[in-house]
């Protein structure tokens, strides 16, 4: 098969979701027949994301087909601005990183449509969420596979309009619009910073005779810039801080990972499919994007990292006191969005991405496992009113149990695989670039524990026990509002829970497996080399991310900690597991004691450390503050001035007018009465006779003649 | 022998005398048959000058165009004529005064 | 003996001066036409004379033949035959014909004091049609053909202005 074929027609990839999109969009839009039809409408979106998916299996299979240096296919399109110096073509960059990201959006993406055609039959606005869902893909394909800064930016700004409207989505309800208003001005804010990081390098580069926005042109002569220095700071440090912190908001790091819980609002799909598997991971593709200039600013790296190692235990604790089963969900993939950033941060980009993608295999299944949950129990997200629902729903509970190995880490599950190879870059890192590293090392362990206690807590409260068991623990205000339970699903009278619809768990299956055996594709070369098996991931990233620095050499003798560190890490897992597991089944009355030992600690994670409320209280406030002071100044000093101002003309128009009354328009009136009366005696020469008109004209010639003779 | 200025006086009171018709009359077929006078007389200038600056050919079809010209005006300026005898019943030029001011 | 050619000009310059005074002053619009014949045919034999052989016939052709007759039928047609004896009246003349004879003495005076440029000997005339055709269709292609789309445009704009307004139009 001649797969050159995919990579012609590669805008087919991004083109198709935009056509579902237009298509449903239209018709949603003007009430067209057609959307009325359920089939019609997710037959649309699904067979686009199909059809991308196709199209990103040929052209991973071109790239693997050439040689390692020749996978990096720059699609031209169209020359879309040219202003002096700044050349952006529409382009697409078909390389290594840009068919993984391709693969994961369009494969988990056609995955979670097929699932939402179960999970949201019973929707009055099914159309209108195959649209978003539609344009959502469309947006972020088109961040993963432009060529140069602004496509990104543009892809990057696309997928954020997408997560406010789908978080919002079922708007009626205030707080979800709250949310998605939440998420979108969070987000600006990191934007903000993203386009000034920009800015700046797009200048300095400028200045140094390479302007471009081009990821490849970046890439050539990005060393140019090495050592300029701006106020003291290297200028790549800067530009990388500055990604980073729009990476902090799209991502969800710490301190702006505020939004990704409430984010929780939206629909399911949504929360499996944006907010965890491919959006929120569009900052850990921009930093292996500009990798190069990472590579170059080493404290930024660090900056990343800290960030990174930080949010991955901080979130992973809030996780243990959430009793909504969406919300645990949420922060431990702020907690695992920490671990990619952690991997970048060490300049292990491959085993970044490599965790990019296991992630979005596992979460999304979990996500997806959740919202399976969620239906069943007719729209109920409060885990403490669950239990036992392993003999209901054995599909979801064997999907769900196995991503949630997966996500803690136990061998021989992906996640094993890529956190433990983070986790030993970190380390390795901290004998290679600095102690800090070690740090690092310490806080991931911290949260890989926390991520598998978290874990196996939501699965032994959902689907060990007695259905309903807990019920007493919620407290009485909470029990009388349910979380997103009135979108219009009044259709079951009986309340035990059920097995979801069979395109639920076809999606549940596929992804499940792909998080059991995912992570064979980046085995370590540690384990590898026992079995002569390659890491393929790492390598297949190489031509991309071969500037990472020196951590490839060394593998031809692998240290004996590596394996030490191995067996330590899934030991913690194994542990932390198991005592999530017995501390929420036999042994009920364990954390009960240590909440009754540290009410305040408990309190503090069950209110996600209050930083709502901080940022209520500093910012948000203070914002107010301001708000109300301007106001009161607009509406005292200013409009007094202007008021003041409006006499004083009134008064001098006065004089004005009368002046120009008398004085004026008398002039004008003269000037008027003149004109008439010359008018009225020069009228009469105007016989309407043209003979008239011609002797005078003979007059004059006869007059010039005789002027011109003598 | 016949010099240039005997052709050239010729030629003046031609268009002198066209000119006077044009102003003079009142009826509009008589101002048309007084621009024939005055374009006849140009057409005979250019021959004459072609003749005796030995550019007889241009001379010519200068004179030539000149009469294609005086063709076209005759038949425009008949139509326009007709067309004013047609709305003023007259083609008498001191009653069609709607000029006048 | 006087010159021939000398005599010929003689005659034709007076009948052409005379053509024209019928023409400017004659009360009759009809001699005004008729008179018109005159001018043109001294013209013509102007034109002969000074070696524009193929000119002189034109002029017959197109002007005699052609736009004379045209004028005969436009002044039979817009006037009653009647009262054609009035229909020509001039008037200003006490303004323009001063005027006029003033003009005239001054390009009299312009002809006779101007140094014209002329060549020393007058060479033999010779056929002219064959030089005509060929400089119209080289040199001079371009006002050729413009003067024939703009007969063709006066052909048109001629009917369109002259025929009868059709009814519900």
């Amino acid at each position: 098969m001649n797969t050159q074929f995919f990579i012609d027609y590669a805008w087919i990839i991004p083109l198709a979701p935009l056509v579902g999109f237009l298509i449903n969009g239209i018709g949603t839009f003007l009430k067209l027949p057609y959307v009325r039809s359920k089939t019609v409408v997710h037959t649309i979106a699904c067979g686009a994301l199909l059809l991308s998916f196709i199209f990103a299996v040929g052209v991973f299979l071109h790239l693997s087909s050439l040689e390692p240096e020749a996978r990096s296919i720059t699609r031209y399109l169209y020359t879309w601005l040219q202003v002096g110096s700044l050349k952006a073509d529409a382009a697409f960059l078909l390389d290594p990183l840009s068919s993984v990201m391709m693969l994961i959006i369009t494969g988990v993406g056609f995955l979670i449509h097929v699932y939402s055609i179960g999970y949201m039959a019973d929707d009055p606005s099914y159309s209108r969420f195959f649209t978003y869902l539609n344009l959502f893909c469309f947006a972020m394909l088109l961040l993963v596979m432009g060529d140069n800064l602004l496509m990104l930016f543009i892809g990057w700004e696309g997928v954020g309009l997408c997560s406010y409207l789908l978080i919002g989505f079922w708007f009626k309800e205030k707080a979800n619009a709250q949310a998605g208003m939440k998420a979108f001005v969070v987000n600006r804010i990191g934007d903000f910073a993203f386009l000034l990081g920009m800015f700046l390098l797009f200048w300095t580069m400028y200045d140094y005779g390479h302007a471009s926005v081009t990821f490849k042109e970046i890439g050539q002569h990005v060393g140019l810039i090495k050592d300029v220095e701006v106020g003291g700071w290297p200028v790549l440090v800067l530009v990388g801080i500055l990604l980073f912190i729009g990476a902090t908001g799209k991502s969800a790091q710490v301190p702006l990972y505020v939004w990704l819980p409430d984010a929780m609002a939206g629909p399911t799909p949504v929360s499996g499919l944006i907010h965890a598997a491919t959006m929120v991971t569009a900052g850990i593709y921009m930093i292996g994007r500009l990798n190069f200039v990472y590579t170059l600013a080493p404290e930024a790296l660090v900056v990343v990292a800290t960030v990174g190692a930080v949010t991955a235990l901080f979130a992973a604790t809030i996780g243990f006191a959430q009793n909504d089963i969406k919300k645990v969900l949420a922060y431990s993939t702020v907690s695992q969005l920490g671990y990619m950033f952690l991997g970048m941060g060490t300049g292990a980009y491959a085993a970044g991405i490599f965790h990019l993608m296991t992630h979005a295999f596992f979460k999304a299944c979990l996500f997806l496992g959740s919202g399976s949950v969620i239906l069943g129990m007719h729209h109920e997200q409060d885990m403490r009113k669950m239990g036992g629902l392993k003999k209901y729903m054995p599909v979801t509970y064997w999907t769900f149990l196995l991503a949630t190995i997966a996500i803690a880490g136990i061998f021989p599950f992906s996640g094993f695989f890529s956190k433990d190879e983070i986790l030993w870059k970190a380390f390795e890192a901290g004998g290679h670039i600095s102690s800090w590293y070690y740090v690092l090392w310490g806080l991931g362990i911290a949260g890989a524990m926390g991520t598998a206690f978290y874990m196996f807590r939501a699965v032994s409260m959902t689907f060990y026990g007695e259905l309903g068991a807990r019920a007493h623990e919620v407290p009485a205000e909470e029990a009388s509002h349910g979380h997103d339970d009135d979108h219009g699903h009044h259709g079951h009278g009986d309340h035990t829970p059920h097995e979801s619809p069979k395109t639920m768990t076809f999606a549940l299956s596929v992804l499940a497996l792909l998080s059991v055996v995912g992570g064979f594709l980046g085995i370590p070369y540690a384990l590898g080399h026992f079995f002569h098996v390659p890491n393929f991931f790492e390598h297949w990233l190489e031509p991309v991310l071969n500037h990472g620095g020196g951590h490839h050499g060394g593998h031809h003798s692998v240290p004996p900690i590596e394996y030490g560190l191995m067996i330590f890490s899934v030991a913690i897992a194994l542990t932390a597991s198991y005592l999530g597991y017995l501390f929420y089944t036999k042994r009920q009355d364990l954390p009960k004691k240590f909440v009754a030992k540290f009410p305040k600690l408990h309190a503090l994670a069950l209110n996600k450390y209050y930083v709502d409320e901080i940022y209520q209280a500093l910012v948000v406030n203070n914002l107010l503050r301001l708000n109300n002071f301007l106001s009161a100044f607009d509406a005292k000093v200013v409009d007094g001035a202007v008021n003041a101002v409006g006499s004083v003309v009134r008064v001098y128009s006065r004089v004005m007018g009368f002046w120009d009354a008398t004085f004026v328009d008398g002039l004008v009136n003269g000037v008027a009465q003149l004109v008439r009366q010359l008018g009225r005696a020069l009228r009469k020469t105007q016989t309407g006779r043209i003979q008239n008109y011609l002797y005078v004209a003979m007059l004059g010639v006869v007059i010039l003649m005789i002027w011109r003779m003598l | 022998m016949i010099s240039i200025q005997h052709y050239l006086l010729v030629s003046a009171a031609i268009f002198v005398l066209g000119l006077l018709t044009v102003a003079t009359r009142r009826n509009a077929l008589g101002i048309l048959l007084g621009t024939e006078l005055v374009l006849n007389a140009a057409a005979l200038n250019m021959v004459i000058f072609g003749r005796y600056s030995n550019h007889m050919a241009e001379g010519s079809i200068y004179a030539l165009f000149v009469i294609v010209l005086a063709a076209a005006e005759a038949a425009v300026a008949l139509a326009v004529g007709l067309m004013i005898y047609r709305n003023f019943k007259t083609i008498d030029t001191v009653e069609v005064d709607d000029l006048k001011g | 003996m006087p010159d021939l050619t000398l005599l010929i000009f003689l005659a034709f310059s007076g009948l052409i001066l005379g053509a024209c005074l019928v023409l400017a002053f004659s009360k009759n619009l009809v001699y005004s036409a008729f008179s018109l014949l005159g001018t043109f045919t001294g013209v013509a034999a102007f034109f002969a004379l000074l070696g524009a052989d193929f000119l002189a016939i034109a002029q017959l052709l197109v002007y005699i033949g052609g736009i004379m007759v045209l004028y005969l039928f436009a002044v039979l047609m817009t006037s009653g035959i009647a009262d054609v004896k009035v229909t020509n009246r001039s008037i200003g003349l006490k303004f323009a014909l001063p005027v006029a004879v003033i003009l005239f003495g001054l390009l009299a005076k312009l002809i006779f004091s101007t140094e014209w440029f002329v060549v020393k000997e007058l060479p033999e005339a010779t056929p002219t049609t064959a030089s005509i055709g060929n400089t119209l269709l080289t040199q001079y292609l371009l006002p050729f053909e413009l003067a024939s789309v703009l007969l063709l445009g006066v052909l048109v704009g001629a009917v369109s202005l002259g025929r009868r307004e059709v009814k519900g139009d």
